[in-house]
């Protein structure tokens, strides 16, 4: 068994997610059907849309269900800005993080290309954090020409945690919808739709024990969405699809299981990130944490994320080593050509692209525990001592060739 | 052997890196990303280094159970490659970027990383072989099918490099028997079509392409006398031996077809004659590489041994080549030390071709082969007519 450092991506199915999607799966039945089957299909989705209100602080008709965070972002970022944007042409701008994940980060640089949308990318601090000054003066200066706000809950990079309450104070004086990525925060650190003054908030069922292809939008009841797919109107007319029973069931049993445990779970993960970080510290002096330090601002931090850059040598190098020795960790976040790509996350927190180039993230779950903290302490000072030898691929190769030898001494 | 395949995600490389499997080496796949935006999907026979090769090459890997990586290089080819390609058209030269690619990235870059994250070797699916003589040294040889054979781009390689270098498709009788073999091994891209032109301009116009990158002027077209007979709108834009898109206002004396002698980008003209002035007797190179030992002094009858700084070799037989599907003509050859015009001396390899060459540009690659051996190589710096009086 590897040693598996990367919940973040996703982490394995939890047991009541597992029997909940294996009971589901053996049956049949449209939740839109009139007849018998269709209604015992509707009674699981609907059920299952009040246990994920429930456990996210929301009112069950405030959930949307989505094939996951992605789906839910763009449907979050687009539909918001469309309807906002018809109701008021003034209204173009989009106040984003600097920081967010590619499905809002994309989203909001597509409707800057194609829909007219005026784009505000707000800084962070060195940790990644928002500078609410930036907001703040972006909302006096003009509020009227706003569409919606968008800031993640929790970075998937650095783990740095967004206050996101001051966000929608601040926005609420002027009326502006704001939108929340929440993938990694919700059912990592405690998440309320309700108290957190949201208008809608994106969140995925395989980033907390759920299945991959699942997620929902928490759409407040008053917010209105232009809808991204069109079809049978399923999902309060805003996201046709037939809904997927099985997945939707396995997602709320997750989100239950997960939210209920958190609090005990949390500190537990958090104890074994604590440990990861002294350990790497330790073992590898050089190497620097990114993010908040969470021995400074413990709730600044998700508890299952450690972020570090590795002066001297390519991530990918790391990564690669780490691999061959059995742990799997990542580079920032996954890319569809697994192209590793300076993150624009860490350029966004003031790195240089060197910098950035040595990022490592270690992220705990659910499956962890102290041995596998103990095994990448002790593989990493000779992984990273081969991967600063292997060094920057950016930089020149210093093999001798018939270009580069300008001496006569070889010839 | 810890062996590193190079994964370009053609038919090539994976049969390659399934004999490496096949071998018994410890194999890792490794796709190079050479672009920072890649293409989605190819085109037919074009690009390179999509979306799709990356999956191709992946869908290989997993084929053979072998791990898959890729590993970005985009910044030194944009530097050692893209760069060096506009660089050497600005100068009026034409370069080959396939043969710097193997030189800089391939077989540097990438072989550099390969062995200090513990690897032996890099594999990749050119049609070349690598043997070893009985004292150690590495040679470099043609592949078994000549019509496929790549050791052309591979000249460039040092011995070092070829030390560390394994090439499996070496003694493969043809390019179909490595479909058949990636079909038999139920390799998906056993059917995907061979890659043709440039990787980094995808759509195959290498003249609108350069017209974007290099400040293009209007000068004059001359011909062998130096008399003027038309205008050009940039003369990095023709390539020596064209005869297309002249555009020439005053005919020639004899009445017949004109073509591309020479570029002159410090004059910002272009040179245009006869085709018979198109025949290359003589070639002088620069940045000679020896593919093995520093052999010319051996051939020439001279110990290898001890020579770190031969001042000039006598005079070899050999045959020359000077593009990748070009057939090897019998030509004489010798290394003379000559002033840099900086006060230092370098290498030069002057090339006299027995059997005269057509359409050879400054900035193309010369390379030396003794039979299936390759001896060396070097870049063309003057490529000349014995039948042309010099301007």
């Amino acid at each position: 068994m590897p040693v598996y450092l990367d919940h973040a991506a996703t982490t394995p199915l939890s047991g009541p997610a597992l029997a909940a999607l294996t009971s589901e799966l053996s049956r049949s039945g449209n939740p839109s059907s009139l007849h018998g089957s269709g209604r015992r299909a509707r009674a699981v989705v609907e059920q299952a849309r009040e246990i994920l209100a429930a456990v996210a602080g929301a009112h069950s008709s405030e959930v949307i269900f989505t094939s996951g965070g992605t789906e839910a972002d763009n449907l979050a970022v687009k539909g918001l800005f469309w309807a906002r944007n018809a109701a008021d042409p003034a209204r173009n701008r989009i106040l984003v993080s600097s920081v967010e994940h590619a499905a809002v980060q994309d989203t909001v640089a597509w409707l800057e290309k194609h829909e007219g949308a005026e784009v505000v990318w707000l800084p962070v601090d060195a940790d990644g954090m928002l500078r609410l000054d930036a907001l703040k003066a972006e909302l006096d200066g003009g509020a009227d020409s706003v569409a919606l706000v968008t800031v993640m809950w929790a970075n998937n990079e650095v783990g740095t945690v967004q206050p996101i309450a001051e966000v929608t104070a601040l926005a609420a004086v002027h009326g502006i919808p704001v939108h929340s990525d929440a993938v990694q925060a919700f059912g990592s650190i405690p998440v309320s739709f309700a108290a957190s003054g949201l208008a809608a908030m994106s969140v995925s069922g395989h980033k907390m024990g759920g299945p991959v292809g699942v997620g929902a939008l928490l759409l407040g009841r008053a917010v209105k969405l232009v809808p991204v797919q069109h079809g049978g109107g399923q999902e309060r007319d805003v996201r046709s699809g037939t809904l997927a029973t099985a997945s939707i069931a396995a997602f709320a049993a997750a989100a239950q299981d997960v939210v209920e445990h958190q609090p005990a779970e949390g500190a537990r993960i958090a104890g074994l990130r604590d440990a990861l970080i002294a350990g790497v510290r330790s073992a590898v002096p050089d190497a620097v944490l990114r993010g908040r330090d969470p021995f400074d601002a413990p709730e600044q931090r998700l508890p299952g994320n450690a972020h570090f850059t590795f002066p001297g040598c390519e991530g990918d190098s790391l990564l690669f080593l780490l691999d061959m020795m059995g742990i799997e960790s990542s580079t920032g976040s996954a890319c569809t050509a697994g192209v590793p790509r300076p993150s624009h996350v860490l350029l966004a927190m003031g790195l240089t692209e060197e910098a950035a180039r040595g990022a490592q993230r270690f992220s705990l779950g659910h499956t962890s525990g102290p041995a596998d903290v103990e095994k990448l302490v002790a593989a990493l000072p000779e992984a990273y001592a081969r991967a600063k030898h292997a060094g920057m691929a950016s930089h020149v190769s210093t093999i001798q060739t018939a270009s580069t030898k300008h001496d006569t001494s070889n010839q | 052997m810890r062996v590193l395949a190079a994964m370009s995600g053609g038919v090539d490389s994976a049969v390659a890196a399934a004999r490496a499997v096949d071998a018994g080496h410890d194999v890792v796949g490794v796709h190079l990303a050479l672009s920072r935006m890649p293409g989605t999907l190819r085109t037919g026979s074009r690009g390179c280094c999509t979306v799709e090769d990356s999956n191709d090459a992946w869908r290989a890997c997993d084929k053979l159970g072998i791990p898959y990586y890729v590993w970005d290089f985009s910044e030194r080819f944009k530097e050692d490659v893209v760069q060096d390609f506009i660089d050497e058209y600005a100068a009026g030269r034409t370069p080959n970027p396939c043969m710097r690619c193997n030189e800089r990235i391939k077989f540097a870059a990438l072989l550099e990383k390969a062995i200090a994250l513990g690897f032996d070797a890099v594999c990749t699916g050119h049609y070349a072989k690598v043997v070893q003589d009985g004292n150690g040294n590495m040679e470099l040889h043609r592949a078994a099918d000549w019509a496929k054979d790549q050791s052309y781009v591979l000249g460039v390689l040092t011995h070092e490099q070829l030390r560390h270098s394994m090439f499996p498709l070496a003694d493969t009788p043809s390019k179909a028997e490595v479909r058949a073999e990636a079909e038999r091994r139920g390799l998906s891209v056993a059917k995907k079509p061979d890659s043709h032109d440039i990787c980094f301009i995808p759509d195959g116009d290498t003249a609108g392409w350069l017209a974007e990158k290099i400040q293009m002027s209007t000068g004059d077209i001359v011909d062998e006398s130096g008399a003027k007979v038309g205008e050009h709108p940039g003369a990095n834009a023709f390539t020596v031996g064209q005869r297309r898109g002249l555009k020439l206002g005053t005919p020639a004396a004899d009445g017949k077809p004109r073509f591309v002698l020479e570029i002159r980008p410090k004059e910002n003209k272009v040179v245009v004659g006869p085709q018979a002035l198109l025949a290359i007797d003589e070639i002088r190179g620069i940045k000679l590489s020896w593919a093995g030992e520093p052999i010319p002094q051996a051939l020439a009858g001279i110990p290898a041994a001890g020579l770190a700084e031969p001042a000039m070799s006598e005079t070899f037989d050999c045959h020359a080549q000077v593009r990748a599907h070009g057939d090897p003509v019998p030509a004489r050859a010798r290394v003379e030390m000559t002033d840099d015009g900086g006060g230092s001396l370098r290498a030069e390899l002057l090339v006299t071709l027995i059997e005269p060459l057509r359409g050879v540009s400054p900035g193309q690659t010369v390379v030396l082969y003794q039979g299936t051996r390759v001896l060396g190589q070097a870049t063309i710096d003057t490529a000349r007519s014995l039948a042309r009086p010099a301007l």
